[in-house]
């Protein structure tokens, strides 16, 4: 088949539909390897849109190759728990077995190994994607192998199975990975209730949303099913965000894996209350593994009558597809999500309108969190008061927490709200614990004395990220590790979050070669307190929490790298002359600069 | 001297003033001199240091050093350093010390290909070789404005700033005020 | 207009038709808030930041805020004017603004923004980035190393011209930048004219029109005249 004839086979089975882009430039890029300009070309002419809007959104998105990459894309895994496991020195070592730099592509086309955001296997690391399939448990000698492998160009689906394994590490159940149900179980207890009376009970068991933030689902559902929809064929949408990008955080995964009828059937609830006919599964490209037992989770829900028409004999109809993410964190936050699911960059809405009056294709929209949407069907099935008795007054349930870091047992764990650090941090056989990174970078670094501190909405709210460090860890490195992040995330819409995560980058970087002083300290501090209150979403107003809880929390980590109390700048200006060193041949006194300014100025 | 005075003022001590020119054009010092007959104003109340103006080679205990030009080579930063060591106050004067300004154009390339274009390759000029006099200053990497290098205290833009601009900044410092330009006196060409 | 309809701006009573957002209630009272990527003819963009104002204590952009009666907004107070000379910094550090040799100096809304707002220097260390120059079209130059990413180009090729020649992608620092939709990527391969509303709505001085620079001298130009607070009214079309 050539070129063409891929892209025309793909682009038809979308039926030519822009808003289905991100499918588009995917399955197209599995095939080819990478989006040329006269793929680009070719996509935006089948769909009907200008040609630099499609090329907008294949720049936007890091898993998408508007440059050839190597036949071979090896993407190590970044997150500061596979730094701990010892991830640099692996890739290291892959890249000097394959005599490549990080970053570049072998002159033979074979080959490019490079960093990624946390892939979220941070209880099963240091992980990797190799073309964008997960890889666990990376040793010096599977590194060995996997160079080999690559030079004699086996095929990936050939690669060993094992190196594939993602286990679900479930330590803790509780009612909601303990749950006795049955598919269809709880759909058909919400179908009985009728939709007004599953909204009262979703508001009666006071559930709120897991991803983080915590508003009522109840009213969330409420004001979307209030909402009229707009235009000539008025719909309203139910959304799950699986794009579960946040560092440190990996429940939906295990969510997605073994309890994926629940999720599926929470959609199906919410579509039931809301009014909507369909709804979309946003999968983070992380997780393309999961597609295709996803697909053959919904095949059998179809079979069974869990999904279609007439759903268990009722005129509720319902549907739901799968969108791929292709990397890009901010496609968590609820509108940048919808605009991917349009085609476009994740590039957060402004709001008001809010998605429940305007999101997907301009409708109604309920974008909940896998999480959430599970313990949806908790309360179908055993009402709301039920489920109000678990956790706290506040905040009703379980939370699951995704336990990683300086721990003997990393793994999934579902408490009641309410359960403290302490608790925590002794179940899973953690010990000399230092500080906890809460809910990932965006959230808070717990200190020792504060882990007294509960898990809930009115304490320590959490997307599920729990990433404990023992105190031989650097807390400095962990926060520049997080400033990296944020740095690479960034969509670069807003000016404090586009510029402002550069420079904390950059000022981060600087202290940690040593050329640090006082008054980077204060610039980061300065910089906080703009990007909080300026930036246009929540990964810019929370882009510097790490660093200024670490700057509070653990400020002699950053002194003690503070080369003087004086300015100074963030190159070595010895090193500024080397070029011209070479070029001269020289090396005389006066081709150098003296260790310091004092010495300098005596000299 | 408005106000009336009490007994027979003490002779004011003058502010002593040094100023340099890195990588700039000296086209900020003309602005200087465009002050005109202000200059035997400012005269009454600085006395200069280290500058084109005095030739003295090396700054002393200063209160104000004036720094045209930014960083392009090892020497602008020795006699950056100096200053600094030497001012209580360091003033960034135009463009140049600014942002590094018209030599910092030279920042999108790398500097072993300017330097081979010049000396090398380029047909008239490259006969020589690149210098390798020990006398010539190495050029560095790329052109730094010089907060880059050294703390800097004050900063007046323009390419050169106007020389009323120069003289309000002046005579705002010496009065002890925190200067304000108006409109018309700031501007970055 | 309903007598209740109006707002506090810093203490000034500012009257607002509802579904007017706080800066254009503002300027067509001829209140100055800062701003960028803002332009009356177009619905907001919200990226710039710099229109970022207190609105009962809180930080929102007055871009995007809708005007709500007895609201107190703060606007010029040292505190959001600090901020706003910090934007405006990461704008000069981040890009190449070089004013002596840009045709836009004196029309330049970044540049004259700065000079309301006293930005004394980019403070930050400079980036230099790389980015190119485009001199494909005939008539039009696009020199990128001054571009702020306001999309007022992209809108008004969009909502004006009907052409979408331009769009942005890309992501963060170093990827975002204005596409152009052409398969070369050059502004030559497109059906853009010198005549569009996109060729003239370029705030800073990205988007040039050919053989037409430095045609207005020095101390005649839009912001030499009066400080750009001083134009709020003018410069509405």
């Amino acid at each position: 088949m050539s070129d063409t004839d891929v892209i025309d086979a793909v682009v038809d089975r979308h039926r030519r539909d822009g808003t289905r882009l991100m499918q588009i430039l995917r399955e197209i890029q599995e095939q080819l390897g990478w989006l040329s300009p006269a793929t680009l070309t070719r996509v935006a002419a089948a769909v009907g849109w200008p040609r630099a809007m499609v090329s907008g959104t294949a720049s936007f998105y890091s898993f998408f190759h508007t440059r050839p990459r190597g036949k071979y894309c090896v993407l190590w895994s970044d997150n500061i728990t596979d730094r701990m496991l010892g991830n640099a020195d692996l890739m290291e070592a892959m890249c000097k077995k394959l005599w490549l730099e990080p970053g570049r592509v072998s002159e033979d086309g074979l080959v490019s190994v490079n960093t990624t955001s946390c892939t979220g296997m941070c209880d099963q690391g240091p992980a990797l994607l190799v073309n964008y399939r997960a890889i666990t448990r990376m040793t010096p000698s599977r590194v060995g192998e996997m160079v080999g492998l690559i030079r004699d160009q086996t095929p990936v689906a050939e690669w060993p199975a094992e190196w594939f394994a993602v286990d679900d590490n479930i330590r803790r159940k509780d009612i909601l990975l303990a749950n006795d149900l049955v598919p269809g179980q709880a759909l058909s207890a919400a179908l009985e209730r009728g939709p007004e009376k599953m909204l009262a009970a979703v508001k009666d068991a006071r559930l709120r949303g897991r991803g983080g933030a915590g508003f009522s689902t109840g009213l969330k559902w409420e004001a979307c099913r209030n909402a009229a929809g707009s235009g000539t064929a008025p719909a309203r949408y139910v959304v799950c965000n699986a794009d579960e990008g946040e560092p440190g955080t990996f429940k939906d995964r295990v969510l997605l894996t073994s309890y994926a009828y629940l999720v599926f059937e929470g959609m199906s609830i919410a579509g039931f209350v809301v009014g909507a006919k369909k709804g979309l599964l946003y999968l983070r490209g992380e997780y393309r593994y999961l597609l295709e037992p996803l697909e053959s989770t919904l095949a059998a829900r179809r079979k069974n009558n869990l999904l279609g028409k007439n759903i268990l004999g009722t005129d509720f109809e319902f549907h739901i597809e799968i969108h791929l993410g292709a990397g890009a964190y901010v496609c968590g936050e609820e509108s940048a999500l919808i605009e991917s699911l349009e085609g476009k960059p994740g590039r957060p809405r402004i709001r008001p309108p809010f998605p429940v009056t305007s999101g997907y294709l301009g409708q109604p929209t309920t974008v909940n969190n896998v999480e959430t949407l599970a313990a949806s069907c908790l309360i179908a099935a055993h009402g709301g008061e039920w489920y109000a008795q678990h956790g706290t007054e506040k905040s009703t349930g379980t939370k699951i927490l995704s336990v990683s870091g300086d721990c003997e047992r990393p793994g999934i764990y579902e408490y009641p709200y309410g359960v403290s650090v302490r608790q925590v941090l002794e179940d899973c056989g953690a010990t000399d614990s230092q500080a906890v990174q809460n809910s990932g970078p965006s959230g808070v670094c717990v200190a020792e004395d504060e882990f007294g501190r509960r898990i809930a909405f009115e304490d320590l709210p959490t997307a599920g990220a729990f990433m404990v460090f023992d105190e031989t860890r650097d807390m400095f490195e962990v926060a520049r590790n997080f400033a990296h992040f944020f740095a690479h995330e960034s969509c670069g819409f807003c000016t404090p979050c586009r510029v402002g995560t550069t420079l904390v980058r950059n000022m981060m970087d600087k202290i940690a070669r040593n050329h640090g002083s006082p008054y980077d300290i204060d610039e980061l501090f300065k910089l906080h307190r703009l990007m909080q209150g300026a930036s246009h979403c929540g990964l810019g107003n929370s882009a510097c929490n790490p660093v200024f809880d670490t700057l509070n929390k653990f400020r002699p980590a950053y002194e003690r790298r503070l080369k003087s109390l004086d300015y100074e700048p963030a190159f070595d200006l010895d090193a500024a002359l080397s070029q011209a060193r070479q070029m001269t041949g020289r090396d005389d006194a006066g081709a150098h600069f003296a260790a310091n300014s004092e010495d300098e100025a005596k000299a | 001297m408005n106000a009336p005075m009490k007994a027979a003022p003490a002779p004011v001590k003058k502010l002593r003033v040094a100023t340099t020119s890195l990588a700039g054009c000296f086209g900020c010092h003309m602005s200087i001199l465009d002050i005109d007959e202000r200059l035997l104003k400012l005269l009454d109340l600085v006395e200069f240091d280290r500058s084109p103006l005095t030739d003295i080679k090396h700054c002393g205990p200063c209160d104000l050093g004036i720094i045209e030009g930014g960083l392009c080579n090892a020497e602008n930063v020795h006699v950056l350093r100096e200053f600094r060591k030497n001012c209580k106050i360091i003033l960034a004067l135009g463009a140049c010390a600014i942002n590094g300004g018209l030599p910092a154009q030279r920042n999108h390339l790398d500097l072993r290909d300017v330097l081979e274009e010049v000396y090398q390759t380029e047909h008239l000029l490259g006969r020589g070789g690149i210098p390798n006099d020990p006398e010539l200053p190495l050029p560095l990497s790329k052109v730094h404005p010089i907060h880059e290098v050294v703390k800097v205290d004050y900063f007046l833009p323009g390419c050169p700033p106007p020389a009323d601009a120069i003289w309000k900044l002046l005579t705002d410092l010496l009065a002890g005020r925190t200067p304000a330009l108006g409109h018309g006196l700031l501007h970055y060409d | 207009m309903n007598a209740t309809n109006t707002f506090q701006l810093d203490g000034e009573e500012i009257p607002f038709a509802p579904g007017q957002t706080i800066i254009q209630a503002a300027a067509a009272h001829g209140a100055y808030i800062p701003h960028l990527c803002w332009h009356p003819d177009f619905s907001p963009h919200g990226s710039c930041k710099l229109c970022t104002v207190k609105v009962n204590g809180r930080f929102g952009s007055a871009c995007t805020m809708e005007a709500q009666p007895g609201m107190e907004v703060e606007n010029r107070t040292a505190e959001l004017d600090d901020k706003r000379r910090t934007l405006l910094q990461m704008f000069f550090v981040e890009g190449n603004h070089f004013c002596p040799s840009c045709e836009k100096s004196g029309n330049c809304v970044l540049q004259a923004t700065a000079y309301e707002l006293k930005m004394m220097s980019p403070h930050f260390d400079m980036f230099y980035p790389d980015r190119p120059v485009d001199a494909s079209h005939p008539d039009i130059l696009l020199d990128f190393n001054r571009c702020i990413m306001c999309s007022l180009c992209v809108t008004a090729s969009r909502e004006v011209d009907g052409k979408n020649v331009f769009a942005m992608g890309g992501r963060g620092i170093l990827g975002r930048r204005i596409h152009i939709n052409s398969e070369s990527g050059r502004l030559g391969d497109t059906d853009f004219a010198a005549t569009d509303r996109a060729a003239s709505i370029c705030p800073v001085g990205v988007i040039l029109h050919k053989r037409k620079g430095f045609a207005v001298p020095i101390g005649e130009r839009t912001y030499d005249l009066a400080p750009i607070s001083a134009q709020v009214k003018e410069t509405r079309s």
